[in-house]
């Protein structure tokens, strides 16, 4: 092994953990946000609020993140409207192109989670709220949407993790986040072992910071106590 | 009888589930400080008269009044009743107590957490206010020093009557309790029985589905025998516990004794 050679790259390697830490951030983020609504419709009792968003959760659960993303990036700028259109300066830029298409697929996993989570609570405790003379709104607002966090956060996380990983799918569209930036480097040194090794510990790195991240999250929102009974 | 409406007042309700009819035609009236007890064996359906009277079931057929106003209701496409107004039922709702036979706290909130966040919400009281509330009414029921812990940490008995405690603190005019010690080994029968008996001394108005005979007979006011849906036995606990009229009523009490 190598070791100078990879001190000698590290700092590159480092811009490309850094950018690939900022689009898993981004996407997961606005993913929640996004698939609250989304997750929300998705238990509602109302079948046809229930399936206004399958249609969007089963493209993006049934098609390869990599496709979406050559869709997207490849895609999107076959059409004039597109190119001619107010979003091209974003469309055309592989950043923007790869945290929509991050924040968009991993949207669909977390609506799915939050929906089972949802439909995990115990009617009894909903029932409870509504006997109190909640209303619905209040209901969701702030017994459901709380209860759901707890049930859920644990395969969120798991979501999390898995974009991590997934994220170096950038790398074909140009991003040098951490796996393109390594990629970049091994056409130069041709030492495809050391510089692999080094993006392999920084991606074991950040899943550690991660997971210890969000189990300090459960034990502080009690995630253990309030499964089951 | 002068004036004032009765505390609550059910006519003719009628609950399906498919072809079975569960409630044949119910009607029930409390007063103020009355304490009715529903007995019945399993599947006369009390359970689902006490759950119709706050909609959390609904009926296909029926009023419900509570101190006089009427729960306005329409026809949903499946036959069923479901509220009209969501302000109304929302407001008859807190006004209705519920305790229900697994207690149903939050277990994500303390206990403190999961009395003030009905007053808080729906009544619009401050925190300090609610606070102020719960704490006075975990004293009643006695777990004050249990404030801070999560539902979990409790045993049955305690849980249940720190689900009595949320009921009590919106200050609700009519209790309903379905089965609230069913749940509970026998030992915390008697702690969570003698919370409501409190209650019925303090002149509460309240509805009682359960299956501690010697407890309905001691603290209520009326008791009603459910068989089959329809109400077969009704009068003052004397009455239907010695002396029923109903072949089946009879039975039903020479069993539990």
């Amino acid at each position: 092994m190598n070791w100078e050679l990879i001190f000698k790259w590290l700092p590159r390697i480092a811009e490309g953990a850094w950018l690939t830490l900022e689009l898993v951030a981004i996407a997961v983020i606005a993913g929640l946000i996004l698939a609250i609504p989304l997750g929300i419709a998705r238990s509602s009792r109302q079948w046809w609020l229930r399936s206004l968003p399958y249609a969007y959760i089963f493209f993006f659960r049934g098609t390869p993140l990599l496709v979406q993303l050559f869709l997207v990036y490849y895609g999107l700028a076959q059409f004039d409207a597109v190119r001619q259109g107010p979003l091209w300066p974003y469309l055309r830029d592989p950043y923007w192109c790869a945290i929509i298409t991050l924040t968009l697929h991993t949207a669909a996993y977390i609506a799915e989670i939050l929906r089972g989570a949802i439909q995990a609570i115990p009617p009894g405790e909903i029932e409870a709220a509504r006997a109190l003379g909640m209303s619905r709104a209040q209901a969701l607002l702030h017994i459901i949407l709380p209860r759901a966090t707890r049930i859920g956060l644990p395969a969120y996380s798991n979501e999390v993790i898995l974009m991590l990983k997934a994220s170096a799918l950038a790398s074909t569209i140009t991003l040098l986040e951490l796996t393109g930036m390594s990629r970049t480097i091994i056409a130069r040194t041709y030492q495809p072992v050391e510089i692999f090794f080094a993006a392999g510990v920084f991606y074991l790195l950040a899943a550690y910071v991660l997971v210890q991240g969000f189990r300090l999250l459960e034990r502080r929102l009690r995630v253990d106590a309030c499964q089951g009974r | 009888m002068t004036g004032s409406p009765p505390a609550l007042e059910i006519r003719d309700l009628h609950k399906r589930y498919g072809a079975h009819e569960v409630l044949k035609g119910i009607s029930l009236t409390a007063r103020d400080g009355d304490v009715i007890s529903i007995l019945g064996s399993s599947g006369s359906g009390k359970s689902t008269f006490l759950r119709c009277i706050n909609l959390l079931e609904n009926p296909h057929q029926g009023q419900i009044l509570v101190a006089g106003e009427q729960l306005k209701l329409k026809a949903a496409s499946n036959g069923e009743l479901v509220a009209a107004d969501s302000k109304q039922i929302n407001r008859l709702r807190s006004e209705i107590g519920f305790v229900f036979q697994n207690f149903n706290l939050w277990p994500h909130m303390s206990v403190l957490d999961n009395i003030i966040e009905a007053p808080r919400r729906v009544l619009g009281l401050s925190k300090a206010e609610a606070t102020e509330r719960a704490e006075a009414l975990l004293a009643k029921v006695g777990i004050a020093d249990k404030r801070h812990v999560y539902p979990n940490q409790l045993s049955g008995g305690q849980q249940q009557r720190a689900a009595i405690a949320r009921t009590l603190c919106m200050e609700p005019k009519v209790i309903l309790f379905d089965e609230p010690t069913s749940a509970l080994d026998p030992e915390m029968v008697q702690e969570v029985l003698n919370v409501i008996r409190a209650l019925a001394e303090e002149g509460r108005t309240m509805l009682l589905v359960t299956h501690e005979m010697n407890f309905a007979r001691q603290v209520s006011s009326e008791v009603v025998f459910l068989h089959q849906g329809l109400v077969e036995e009704q009068g003052p606990p004397a009455q239907v516990f010695d002396n029923p009229g109903s072949a089946r009523c009879k039975q039903f009490m020479s069993s539990n004794h």
